[in-house]
């Protein structure tokens, strides 16, 4: 293995070919105070680049000897064995839970996307609700962190989503008599709220700059079990005009999230815009951001209208198969029964005016307005 | 935040000088690069770029709260809990009371349904006392399509509100706190968006209303594509004057027809000849002009319909 291959600054590796270390094998026998002189720096500096030459060797032995011990690798059969302690986040819908496997994976990023008014936001919220659900309930008794990025995070909403999902929970325990006024007191929607994380990005840079924090601000809240982001797209959208920066940043940002998924164990959400893209010569809806994008996230979950109901789709899944199912956004709760179509208006981003009693009474009041 | 000198985030001397000396000197510069091109670009180790970048990121990044926080901010410090009632009792109770502050609310509905009308009425909600239900505050009022009438709005005051309107002078203080803009073009209206910016705070500003985005664009421009990108920078920054100054932002749309139905997904398609078979999609059917991307950044958009019969 050569010199250029290590982690090293440019003139580190300068140094070292000028002086005749041009493969690792050169450095494994040398003391840090002949590589110091040789290379005319300072014993720490030797030091350290003998370390990352030292840790790079031992890596390149362990493919050379035995391929099972390569350090970080772990065997397809330990992974199904882990696999089966994956926990998952319900979607309070039960349809839409069971193309997705049991609900959103933690250790996973998935992709939610669909035009506006579908209720994206809607998801995240509940997503966001959900993963508080106590272990004896089933869930996670997890926290949260909401990125907004679009300024479309309503307080009110999380409150109701909150009440609803507390209602429903008592409601399922209402026949165990013991310890319901215990639930009762200790599931208050202000506990609910003070566990969401809530942060305001503004930028890109900030952006970036947040999910290179995440991190370090989760190894101090280890209770996160989901990170969702309202919406990946926006600043992305707005002000790049450098396609191929925007491509990097992008696909940086992908790999760290993973990570963080990955070595937390938890759940990432990112909400995503449609675009429309000219194809075999029409229009046809496309997620946002390219296609190079698209392979990001590990799954895709697609919100789109079939009539006048709400269906989701499950367009990308490395274990799942493709499936769609119905769900619909309701005053209370994201869920499969369709009430009050109304109610929820302000919260689908459009207010349809068309429920014919309450049109009426807006109407009503709307002449007396234009008299 | 963004552009935040990295002189000034308390890097280590060594580190900060190497970083004046690239040319990268805000945290934007140095979030675009990756953790290897910083490497390259400043001639140091991978692990003092990674704590590099983490101080930096940390600075950079906003600071969070919860939600529970955000909700008591909102109730103690705003009045109404940051809503501005429409005093349409059904349309309140869909919006949870009001015109929320903070977002952005759009019009929607064909010419003549009262899209104007509803603006003024806004218009002088927002102007009223406290005690009448407003927001005793300025209106800044972004006439696009001449259609402002000052004759019809205190009309309208004068039939709701008689109580006030019957006072001496109050007429002309309720219509004396609005004030009228008319930009011509698109320059002229990203000018006077500027020149709002400053002055929203100032002058208690408590509503802004654009009345219509739609009328600015499709005199001046005829594809599809610049539109878009045209307006895009206008819709983030309405959006984040609302939300940085807590105030309501109403914009108006117009409809235009689209013969056959909307735009599908691929995966959709496969079954599109069945959906074309359904007589009713083929017949013209009115939708929001602008387009998808003006749509994502609406907050909540309310539909004006005319109901048949």
């Amino acid at each position: 293995m050569e010199v250029c291959n290590l982690p090293l600054s440019p003139s580190q590796r300068a140094k070292l070919v000028s002086a005749g270390y041009t493969t690792i094998f050169s450095l494994s026998s040398i003391s840090p105070l002949d590589l110091a002189r040789d290379l005319n720096v300072s014993h720490n500096e030797a030091a350290q680049i003998l370390k990352i030459a030292l840790q790079s060797t031992r890596f390149d032995q362990s493919i050379n000897n035995n391929a099972s011990i390569v350090t970080g690798g772990q065997t397809a059969w330990d992974m199904l064995r882990e696999e089966q302690f994956i926990t998952r986040i319900t979607t309070s819908c039960e349809d839409l839970d069971n193309i997705l496997g049991g609900g959103i994976n933690c250790q996973e990023v998935t992709e939610i996307g669909g035009v506006p008014g579908i209720g994206k936001t809607q998801m995240g919220i509940q997503l966001a609700v959900n993963v508080q659900i106590p272990l004896e309930c089933g869930g996670l008794g997890g926290k949260a962190i909401y990125i907004d990025t679009e300024g479309s995070f309503m307080v009110e909403r999380v409150f109701q989503i909150a009440e609803a999902c507390i209602e429903d929970l008592l409601e399922s325990r209402v026949f165990q008599q013991q310890d319901y006024q215990a639930c009762r007191e200790r599931m208050q929607p202000k506990t609910f709220l003070t566990n969401i994380f809530y942060f305001r990005v503004c930028s890109y840079t900030e952006q970036i700059a947040l999910i290179n924090y995440l991190e370090k601000f989760i190894t101090e809240n280890r209770d996160v079990k989901i990170v969702i982001i309202d919406s990946i797209t926006f600043h992305f959208r707005q002000d790049f005009d450098d396609l191929a920066l925007r491509t990097r940043v992008l696909s940086g940002m992908a790999l760290k999230l993973m990570k963080l998924a990955k070595s937390f164990s938890l759940a990432i959400v990112l909400l995503n815009q449609v675009t429309t893209k000219f194809t075999e010569g029409s229009f046809q809806l496309t997620l946002a951001l390219g296609d190079s994008w698209s392979h990001a996230c590990t799954n895709r979950v697609i919100l789109y209208w079939n009539g006048s109901e709400r269906f989701a789709y499950l367009d990308k899944s490395p274990s799942l198969r493709s499936a769609s199912a119905p769900y619909s956004v309701t005053s209370n709760l994201w869920n499969d029964e369709l009430c009050h179509p109304y109610l929820w208006a302000h919260f689908k981003r459009s207010i349809m005016l068309l429920g014919a009693s309450s049109w009426l009474t807006h109407r009503g009041s709307f002449r007396s307005v234009a008299v | 935040m963004a552009n935040k000198k990295i002189a000034d985030m308390g890097l280590p001397k060594s580190i900060a000088n190497l970083f004046a000396a690239r040319n990268i000197l805000t945290a934007k510069d140095a979030l675009s690069l990756t953790e290897f091109e910083l490497m390259e670009l400043l001639d140091v180790g991978l692990a003092q770029v990674i704590s590099a970048v983490a101080h930096i990121s940390e600075i950079t990044c906003p600071p969070f709260q919860t939600a529970h926080s955000l909700m008591e901010e909102r109730h103690h410090n705003e009045h109404l809990a940051g809503h501005l009632p429409t005093q349409l009792k059904g349309l309140d109770e869909a919006l949870c009371g009001g015109i929320p502050f903070g977002a952005l609310t759009e019009l929607v509905g064909p010419p003549g349904i009262g899209k104007t009308q509803f603006c003024l009425k806004l218009a002088l909600l927002a102007a009223l006392p406290i005690n009448h239900g407003g927001l005793n505050g300025r209106v800044i009022y972004i006439d696009i399509e001449s259609k402002f009438s000052s004759k019809r709005m205190i009309e309208i005051g004068a039939k709701s509100f008689p109580e006030i309107f019957r006072l001496e002078g109050m007429a002309k203080e309720m219509a004396g706190r609005i004030l009228v803009l008319r930009p011509a073009s698109l320059s002229e209206f990203t000018e006077s968006l500027q020149q709002i910016q400053l002055s929203v705070l100032q002058n208690q500003v408590k509503l802004i209303i654009v009345d219509s985005i739609a009328g600015l664009v499709s005199g001046e421009h005829e594809r599809e594509a610049p539109r878009q990108h045209s307006l895009g920078w206008h819709i983030s920054f309405l959006k984040s004057l609302a939300e940085f100054s807590r105030i309501p932002v109403v914009v108006t749309n117009q409809v235009r027809s689209q013969s056959c139905g909307d735009a599908m997904y691929s995966f959709q398609v496969q079954n599109e000849h069945e959906i074309v078979k359904d007589p009713e999609r083929l017949e013209l059917h009115l939708v929001a002009a602008l387009g998808i991307h003006w749509a994502h950044a609406v907050t909540t958009r309310l539909v004006l319909e005319a109901s048949s019969g």
